[in-house]
């Protein structure tokens, strides 16, 4: 093991863990402000994908690509909270099973417009390159997922944290009545929250189309990913889906680097130990 | 009341009468010659649905081609979805064998489906076909009286290009990497083992897990020294990988091998420039310029809008086998030892994918082609740049010596110069 492993494999763990954090932080929102476990969380990365992907083909511009996913799935998570899942609002089973129900109709609805080939978006020229640093060889765009992730990351920090949207977030996350009751409109706020998670998966859905590739399946294959990050991290905890992210990451890649065959419990056996000596997660509150 | 009770009665009397006609009618069909059917297992919906449809394409568009007639009786195809499953696939073979009737059971996509498939093909006394499941075993070491192979087994096509690779590239060293279970174990295991043979030395095995879609921790690994890099993928894995071992900066500089399914045609048209050179090995390539595959590949086009998968060549050719096999015993399928015999004795010289025979052990002797991607018309293509006639699934060596080495597996060849 050289230390250009070491440097290598950790670029690889943390631009794997950018995406994540891209995939889970809405996830986290989405269960903090509302206490929903939304299952439906990974459709949304796959249809973000299979829309951007139309997208490139039309038009072959990867920006609008980025743009037109997270729009159109922004729309789609506020259809579902405004017309399905409000009218649910504290049954946590009847929740679960509606989203499910929704990932799955999602998975037939890609199936029939998309086919079942899988496909990789097409990237621009100026993400395709390689930086190199010596013998070391760095994959341009994985620069890029993690230049975006941590402009996101910075973004929803210094929105949550520094404005008047933000404090009426991190009311409602905390304490749904007494935010309610001091005149935050939390049903706005909410729907707000669910189309900003919505469009932050499907933004993940894009740009992990242009190396994972798009296809059937991806959807339930991302799912344990981000409900991982977000219960090692601290449910609706932003600097937990952060650091949750680069941990699942960093533990994915290293794990599969090192130990191939032991692939998920090196991945699942950290978070049972986190979740026995935290059990609200690392940042989360009880 | 009473009133109620007649009409009871009536309906009772008139369903007796329907029932009697059902079921006194079915025997004398039979004899008279009723439908031959054929029940078909398919993945046509969840993530492998592609290969499904592919699968179903084909086989419908040879039995579209004679009219669903054979030997003076009509076919019925009865298609069931397994879902990509192998409990699932397991129940609908049942469902198909002991409620539809089917007289030949076929299709199946997994290799666990195929070895959970033959104890039933045994029990039921069903002559059944496998046209795609590919593992060695189903019809080296674990073989099944009933069951015929018509496809091919991993290793087949992997011994060939080992040799192929190691004479005619005169690569030294090679890196192999490739998904951890059966079908990559066996197809990395014939490549390792002929290439050795023939004085090549492979010096580093990557074995990648199932759920990987980020091959970077294992790409990024790959030994410098090597001469070239031997990959066993499929389906999504396969389009990533490539992409990925691009987005490496390895492309241009360590030359990329694979086994046939990493450029398969159900894969190859979603690719980019990235796959350009790549060399492969398998029994078949939507490109092959023989009249058969012409022709199949043209009728195939129009009926699916696709260029002709491996999937789709082998189903066409396995319902024309069936048919070919209904014919020789004259469309007495409920003869079901005798179209067991007619199976196994099927050889013809025009299949789109070349001649084809069929040894003792139920699998085919084909030719085996080493393929290279090329850009032909703005199009990706798998060209065929060796020919390798008659390529038993014992390659040169001796069956029976052959059968006594343990099947390929995780670490079978072992791997002296790792």
């Amino acid at each position: 093991m050289t230390a250009e492993f070491w440097i290598i494999q950790t670029f690889n763990g943390l631009s794997y863990g950018a995406l994540l954090f891209l995939l889970a932080s809405g996830l986290s929102l989405i269960f903090g402000v509302m206490r929903i476990v939304n299952l439906a969380h990974g459709s949304y990365f796959m249809l973000g994908g299979y829309v951007g992907l139309s997208v490139v083909w039309r038009t072959g511009s990867f920006t609008a690509a980025l743009v037109a996913g997270a729009v159109a799935i922004a729309l789609i998570g506020i259809g579902m909270e405004r017309l399905f899942l409000r009218r649910l609002s504290g049954q946590t089973l009847g929740q679960v099973l509606m989203t499910i129900g929704f990932a799955l109709m999602f998975q037939d609805l890609a199936l029939l417009i998309w086919g079942g080939d899988p496909y990789t978006i097409p990237l621009p020229a100026a993400l395709q390159g390689i930086v190199t640093a010596g013998a070391l060889r760095f994959p341009t765009y994985r620069i890029f997922i993690i230049v975006v992730a941590t402009l996101v990351g910075a973004a929803l920090w210094i929105v949550l944290d520094r404005t008047r949207v933000g404090a009426m977030i991190r009311a409602a996350v905390d304490d749904r009545e007494m935010a309610q009751g001091v005149g935050i409109h939390v049903p706005v706020v909410s729907l707000g929250v669910f189309a900003l998670g919505a469009a932050l998966a499907a933004l993940g859905g894009v740009i992990g189309g242009g190396f994972l590739g798009v296809y059937p399946g991806a959807d339930f294959e991302v799912l344990p990913y981000a409900f991982v990050v977000v219960i090692v991290g601290g449910l609706g905890s932003l600097p937990g889906a952060m650091v949750g992210s680069l941990l699942v990451g960093l533990l994915d890649n290293f794990g599969k680097a090192l130990f191939p065959e032991l692939s998920y419990f090196t991945l699942f056996a950290p978070m049972a130990l986190i979740l026995a000596l935290r059990p609200t997660g690392l940042f989360g509150r009880a | 009341m009473k009133m109620k009770v007649i009409l009871v009665r009536t309906l009772a009397a008139g369903l007796n009468v329907a029932l009697a006609t059902t079921l006194a009618v079915p025997p004398t069909a039979h004899a008279q010659g009723g439908p031959i059917k054929i029940g078909l297992l398919a993945p046509l919906t969840g993530a492998a649905s592609a290969l499904g449809k592919d699968m179903l394409n084909g086989t419908e568009l040879y039995l579209d081609g004679i009219g669903f007639q054979a030997a003076g009786r009509k076919v019925e195809l009865i298609v069931e979805d397994t879902e990509g499953n192998t409990a699932t696939a397991l129940t609908k073979a049942r469902k198909l064998v002991e409620q539809d009737k089917v007289h030949v059971l076929t299709g199946g996509l997994l290799a666990s489906t195929g070895y959970a498939l033959h104890p039933l093909a045994e029990a039921q006394r069903i002559p059944t076909t496998y046209p795609v499941m590919s593992s060695d075993d189903l019809t080296q070491r674990k073989p099944a009286k009933w069951v015929v192979r018509t496809g091919w087994n991993s290793s087949q096509s992997m011994h060939v290009f080992g040799e192929w690779v190691a004479k005619t590239l005169k690569y030294k060293r090679i890196v192999t990497i490739g998904l951890d279970y059966a079908f990559g174990w066996e197809s990395v295991g014939g490549f390792q083992r002929t290439f050795e043979d023939n004085g090549g030395q492979v010096i580093q095995k990557i074995w990648t897990p199932l759920n990987t879609n980020d091959f970077a921790p294992f790409v990024t690994q790959i030994k410098r020294e090597a001469d070239a890099v031997f990959a066993v993928f499929f389906g999504r894995a396969a389009l990533q990988f490539v992409k990925q071992y691009e987005t490496a900066g390895l492309k241009g500089r360590v030359p990329l091998l694979g086994n046939g399914t990493t450029t398969d045609e159900s894969v190859l048209p979603q690719m980019g420039d990235e796959a350009l050179g790549i060399m492969t090995a398998l029994h078949y390539s939507a490109a092959l310029d023989n009249p058969a595959n012409q022709k199949f590949a043209k009728a195939f086009e129009a009926k699916a809008g696709k260029i002709p998968s491996y999937y789709a060549e082998t189903c066409y050719t396995n319902a024309r086998w069936i048919v070919e096999a209904v014919k020789a015993i004259g469309g007495r399928v409920e003869d079901r030892e005798a179209l067991l015999a007619a199976l196994r004795r099927v050889e013809l010289r025009d299949f789109p994918r070349g001649p084809v025979s069929i040894d003792r052990w139920g699998n085919p002797v084909q030719n085996i082609y080493v393929r290279r991607v090329d850009k032909v018309g703005g199009k990706l293509q798998n060209s065929v740049i060796a020919t390798f006639p008659a390529v038993s699934q014992f390659w040169k060596y001796d069956p029976d010596e052959y059968l006594k080495q343990p099947l390929y597996t995780r670490d079978h060849p072992p791997c002296p110069h790792c």
